[in-house]
């Protein structure tokens, strides 16, 4: 009987040794460990033995199923590791093959621009103001110090609707129209960015339709060098802390003293270059002191009060900015064109 | 205004100031240089030559073969093909090895067999504008007076090496459309003396009055009129150095009387006026408004109307020019005229403006008297005329000035606070400061007290008020000394209103569903103006629209927007997705139209493609709607929106859907009409227009939170089965309505209309969740809820559950 076991323990642990897959190693499983197994039937005859063998017998043959049980065991894991790894390896893929694309879309770029001055000067405790594109002649002009018959306000270089409403050139109607509403008290501080229209022939410098950004600071003892301070905050966030910015004498009707604002040529870096015109200076905005006529025409005391505006265009600080070189571009909504600013620049 | 630097140097000292240095000092303190050209640069190697001999070529007709002197031991032989060259000439002679503007080099050269050893050279050879040269050279060689010396730079003589300042004036400094103006700025800047011409001369016995009287009828346009006489004058060329600097300034010289007046209008900016006295038969000029209808022949030879509001000059009976703005072709000074009257007058500018644009008619003199010239220059650029006459003209210039003055010349007085001065540009400056940057700008001032009063000079018109004053401190002090300083001040916080904080969210969430944003024009044409209007009304048009195409504002931003998918479309850009938030111009009879802003989309082609894997989706109805219906999302208004069959012209008319927020319409979304669609040369596309005003206006609800529920939910699908016509959202709402407070959601999983099913008729799944946050729900709710809207949906829809 003791040989019996040892032969079927043999030869269980052969075929578990061979056994080919999962299907196999069960089949051993069943055939020698099961209820109609061999070595039950040995057990079997157990009765035949006598009292003394009988425990000795039956240790053994525990011993044997556990072998064989402990085999199976191992040699399971062996075949399940395998068995995934076949899986893992059928399923590999070729990670460099398209990735399925998410729709995404993107900003204009002259809303990029628009929208990273309006952060700027949000941050720097300026409202956005809005006011009508179709703007009554006194707010886009007489209330600006632009009276009738001023060569300033040529009707060539306006649309108008009727004798006294037009398309503003500007947005400085809503800074009329800002400050009215303060009702001649302090502070204003805003920005009012939108689009305007002039009588231009479209072409590469020019357009009918266009934006505009302006900002107004009204109220007791703002200074001139409170708008050079300013304007040097504006560009150096705008266009890099290694600029440098320039005023010069110049001349709107709402404003005076008035100035225009160059920054430093980055591209030569100040020695004169086709870009700035061999000046080294580039013209970014006009500014200046609100005009007294401007504020007594709003409600404010010029005596009391004082305070500083500044314009700007969007399409040229972005053309500057991205070397854009035709406004038209801005217009037309050419995919090659727009996707370009898809990305969002990070400085 | 060009100005010519060595004729500024006749005013004002400029050593050691280099033009470029000079334009940069003037561009930093008050007025913008332009640009600085040297006439004659990359020209080298010109010389006076005197033309010996000239003989016609053997074998050319048109040439000549010229002997020049050109102050060299020989004479070299030239051939010049000039109409004009002759014998004892002064010319410009380009040596061998010369280089004339072009890089165009002179080398020997053999013409027809004979040697060429240079080019006698006309003005525009030596890169003068064809239009400055005048016009007896304008077809030849350019000739030097007799005595120009042989040998002698070219271009020196005709003052080519010059700088050429150009100054881009604004409308306020009309003080410096004159050379004398720009001394006093250049004077300013440099702190250096101004010299301002010698004006005397001698005059003859008899008296300007006598030759000719003046009288003025309207005084209020013409308060000054001066008229000085010169008899007996030579009209001829001008001298050489004169005809340089009209050249310089950008003017045609024409004769010496002509010239004259010319250069004064450039030397004092005084516009003067030359009459043939002869041609005065009257003796006098009387200044009057025009008659009605009145007629005049002008310098350039057109017959002129007049109305009764333009001031003209006449002889008492015609008139013989427009006031300021033209003078008359019968009384114009010609080869012929012996003796000359010289008008020097001021105009009002308001009336020379109105005359100039009615007549549609500019000229250098219009221009100077609308911006206003100093009225008292009126008399000096008289004398400074009648002097060039008798200098250059040969004139007898008679003694005194016929007159007619009816204004007060009176300087402004302007007082300012050294201490406003300070606060207004934020500086530190001392009385003496001020007084000294007055004493540049020679500008008389005192200080007293604290404030310093200034008599602003008539030649500065633009100085009326203390900011005046503020701004010259302030530019000659330089706005590179002024400090950089932020606003000391109380303010709130800055910050975007609701409204444009609601308009980012609707930029970021259509580029989050993959919308590009537009730009788009908000002029359109007759047709398009009403195309998609949400609303038409009549169109707000333009008064003068440049052009058919861009005449009226828009009333829906669609129509751009397809013009953007179609122009990519055209460019093989076969997808398209564009949205725009854009103002639209509704007239409602008031004085502005109202302006409301909407948020457009338009879609097109595929809006998914990945073809390995086979994904390919083209852009449909539910994909307008899925994007929309994220938007509300963001907004926390989905609660507030529906969606409504609807019909629209341009739009597909079962493929339409109105938007209704809160029981109004506000929108719409839909494809474009397939006619419409090909008339664009579009495929098939999507759009939707939303009025967001009602949007904006609502208040923002506050965001809460909610306990996440600690109960299981329990589902229920349902298929149902009704007439093809009843609408799923129909159902969906009678499903929310009776299944009460225990239903939390449900869901449209599929639709089925194919041939399984019976005919006109198609099958709805919805999913269908309850859930009580308090408790776990028990079966027999369920079921009775459930069978509540299952009743429910029977009896209002006629659906019943699928077997
Ligand atoms: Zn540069």
């Amino acid at each position: 009987m003791e040989q019996r076991l040892q032969e079927l323990k043999q030869e269980a642990l052969e075929k578990v040794q061979h056994a080919a897959d999962l299907k196999e190693l069960n089949d051993v499983r069943v055939a020698y460990l099961g209820k109609k197994g061999p070595i039950t039937e040995v057990l079997k005859g157990m009765g035949k033995l006598s009292a003394e063998e009988r425990p000795k017998m039956g240790a053994l043959a525990n011993e044997v199923r556990d072998q064989i049980t402990g085999a199976i065991e191992e040699k399971q894991i062996g075949l399940e590791k395998e068995a995934v790894e076949k899986q893992l390896a059928e399923e590999s893929i070729d990670v460099t093959l398209p990735g399925r694309p998410v729709p995404a879309g993107h900003a204009h770029p002259l809303t990029t621009v628009i929208e990273e001055i309006e952060d700027l000067f949000i941050s720097m405790g300026y409202t956005v103001e809005e006011g009508p594109e179709v703007e009554k002649d006194y707010y886009n002009f007489e209330a600006l110090n632009l009276p009738k018959g001023h060569p300033a306000r040529d009707m060539q270089d306006s649309f108008y609707i009727t004798e006294d409403v037009l398309l503003r050139t500007h947005t400085s109607p809503v800074q009329a129209r800002t400050m009215e509403r303060h009702a001649g008290k302090g502070p204003v501080k805003i920005i009012c960015p939108g689009k305007v229209y002039r009588r231009d022939n479209d072409d590469a410098t020019h357009s009918h339709q266009f934006m505009q950004i302006e900002g107004l600071v009204v109220d007791e003892n703002i200074r001139m060098s409170d708008l050079k301070g300013t304007l040097n905050v504006f560009a150096k966030k705008m266009f890099g802390e290694d600029r440098e910015i320039r005023l010069r004498p110049s001349f709107f009707p709402f404003t005076e003293p008035s100035v225009e604002m160059d920054i430093s040529c980055k591209i030569c870096g100040g020695k004169g270059c086709s870009v700035c015109k061999g000046t080294g200076w580039i013209e970014i905005l006009g500014a200046g002191m609100v005009h007294p006529n401007v504020l007594r025409m709003a409600g404010f005391d010029p005596e009391k009060y004082t305070g500083f505006a500044f314009g700007m265009g969007p399409e040229r600080i972005a053309m500057l900015k991205y070397g854009i070189d035709d406004i038209r571009h801005f217009y037309t909504n050419d995919d090659r064109f727009l996707k370009q600013f898809a990305r969002k620049e990070i400085r | 205004m060009f100005v010519s630097y060595k004729w500024l140097e006749e005013y004002i000292d400029l050593t050691d100031v280099t033009p470029e240095e000079l334009a940069e000092k003037i561009t930093r303190s008050g007025i913008e240089v332009e640009g600085v050209e040297v006439p004659a640069e990359g020209i080298k190697n010109v010389v006076i030559g005197h033309v010996v001999s000239c003989e016609k070529h053997p074998e050319a007709d048109k040439l000549n073969i010229c002997q020049v002197d050109v102050g060299e031991d020989e004479n070299v032989q030239i051939i010049c093909g000039a109409p004009n060259v002759a014998e004892g000439q002064k010319v410009a002679v380009a040596k061998v090895g010369a280089v004339l503007p072009g890089n165009f080099k002179i080398k020997k050269a053999k013409l027809r067999g004979e040697a060429s050893h240079g080019m006698i050279c006309s003005l525009q050879e030596l890169g003068v504008e064809a239009k400055l040269v005048e016009k007896k050279y304008a077809e030849g060689i350019f000739n030097f007076p007799q005595n120009a010396e042989v040998g002698a730079d070219a271009l020196e003589a005709l003052m080519l090496d010059d700088a050429i300042l150009e100054l881009g004036l604004t409308p306020n400094r009309a003080d410096a459309m004159s050379m004398i103006g720009v001394a006093y700025e250049t004077g300013a800047i440099l702190d250096r003396p101004v010299k301002l011409p010698d004006l005397s001369y001698d005059t003859v016995s008899e008296k300007a009055e006598d030759a000719i009287k003046v009288s003025v009828e309207a005084t209020e346009e013409n308060p000054i009129y001066l008229a000085k006489v010169v008899k007996d004058v030579k009209v001829g060329e001008s001298p050489q150095w004169l005809k340089n600097r009209l050249v310089a300034a950008g003017i045609r010289p024409h004769n010496n009387v002509v010239d004259i007046t010319n250069y004064i209008l450039i030397e004092y900016g005084q516009p003067l006026h030359a009459f043939d006295l002869d041609q005065i038969k009257t003796g006098q000029i009387v200044v009057r408004l025009a008659k009605q209808g009145e007629k005049i022949k002008t310098l350039d030879e057109a017959e002129r109307t007049l109305s009764d509001n333009h001031l003209v000059i006449t002889n008492g009976e015609e008139p013989m020019a427009i006031a300021g703005v033209m003078g008359g072709y019968d009384s114009e000074v010609t080869d012929q005229t012996v003796n000359v009257v010289i008008e020097s007058a001021y105009f009002a500018p308001s009336s020379v403006r109105q005359t100039s644009k009615e007549i549609g008619l500019r000229s250098e003199a219009s221009s100077r008297f609308e911006k206003g010239v100093d009225p008292k220059r009126a008399a000096l650029a008289a004398e400074r005329a009648a002097q060039l006459m008798s200098l250059y003209a040969d004139g007898k210039v008679l003694s005194g000035t016929s007159a007619a003055e009816h204004m007060d010349i009176k300087e402004k007085v302007i007082s300012i606070s050294l201490e406003k001065i300070n606060r207004v540009t934020g500086t530190d400056l001392s009385e003496a400061d001020v007084l000294d940057i007055f004493r540049r700008l020679q500008i008389e001032a005192e200080a007293k007290d604290g404030i310093i009063t200034v008599s602003a000079p008539t030649r500065r018109g633009d100085l009326e008020i203390e900011e005046d004053l503020i701004e010259e401190v302030a530019r000659l002090y330089g706005y590179d000394n002024i400090p950089m300083t932020l606003p000391v001040h109380e303010t709130n916080p800055g910050g975007l209103s609701p409204r444009q904080q609601k308009r980012r969210l609707i930029r970021q969430t259509m580029e989050g569903a993959g919308l590009v944003q537009a730009v788009t024009y908000s002029l359109t044409n007759q047709q398009k103006v009403t195309e998609f209007a949400l609303e038409v009304k009549t169109p707000v048009e333009l008064m003068m629209p440049m052009s058919e195409e861009r005449s009226q504002l828009r009333q829906s931003i669609i129509p751009q927007l397809l013009e953007s998918v179609s122009y990519n479309s055209a460019r093989q850009k076969d997808s398209s997705a564009f949205y725009e938030t854009g103002s639209v111009f509704l007239s409602e009879g008031g004085e502005l139209p109202n302006e409301e802003e909407h948020l457009a989309g338009a879609l097109t082609g595929l809006w998914q493609l990945h073809p390995w894997q086979g994904e390919k989706k083209p852009v449909d109805f539910y994909v307008a709607k899925g994007i929309l219906d994220t938007l509300w999302e963001k907004l926390g208004v989905t609660e507030d929106i529906r969606y409504e069959a609807a019909k629209m012209d341009q739009l597909h008319p079962g493929r339409t859907a109105a938007v209704i927020y809160k029981g109004q319409p506000i929108g719409i979304v839909g494809q474009v009409h397939p006619v419409k669609a090909k008339e664009l040369d579009l495929k098939e596309t999507y759009v939707f227009e939303i009025k967001l005003e009602a949007i904006y206006q609502e208040e923002s609800a506050p965001l809460k939170y909610n306990a996440i529920p600690r109960y299981p939910s329990i589902s229920r699908d349902i298929a149902l089965v009704t007439d093809r016509d009843v609408a799923a959202g129909t159902i969906e709402s009678v499903i929310k309505q009776a299944g009460g407070t225990l239903l939390k959601q449900v869901q449209l999983f599929d639709l089925y209309q194919g041939d399984k099913m019976e005919e006109g008729k198609k099958s709805l799944a919805f999913s269908l969740t309850y859930m009580d946050p308090e408790r776990t729900l028990t079966d027999e709710e369920v079921v009775k809820a459930h069978t509540k809207v299952l009743e429910a949906v029977k009896q209002e829809t006629g659906a019943e559950l699928r077997s």
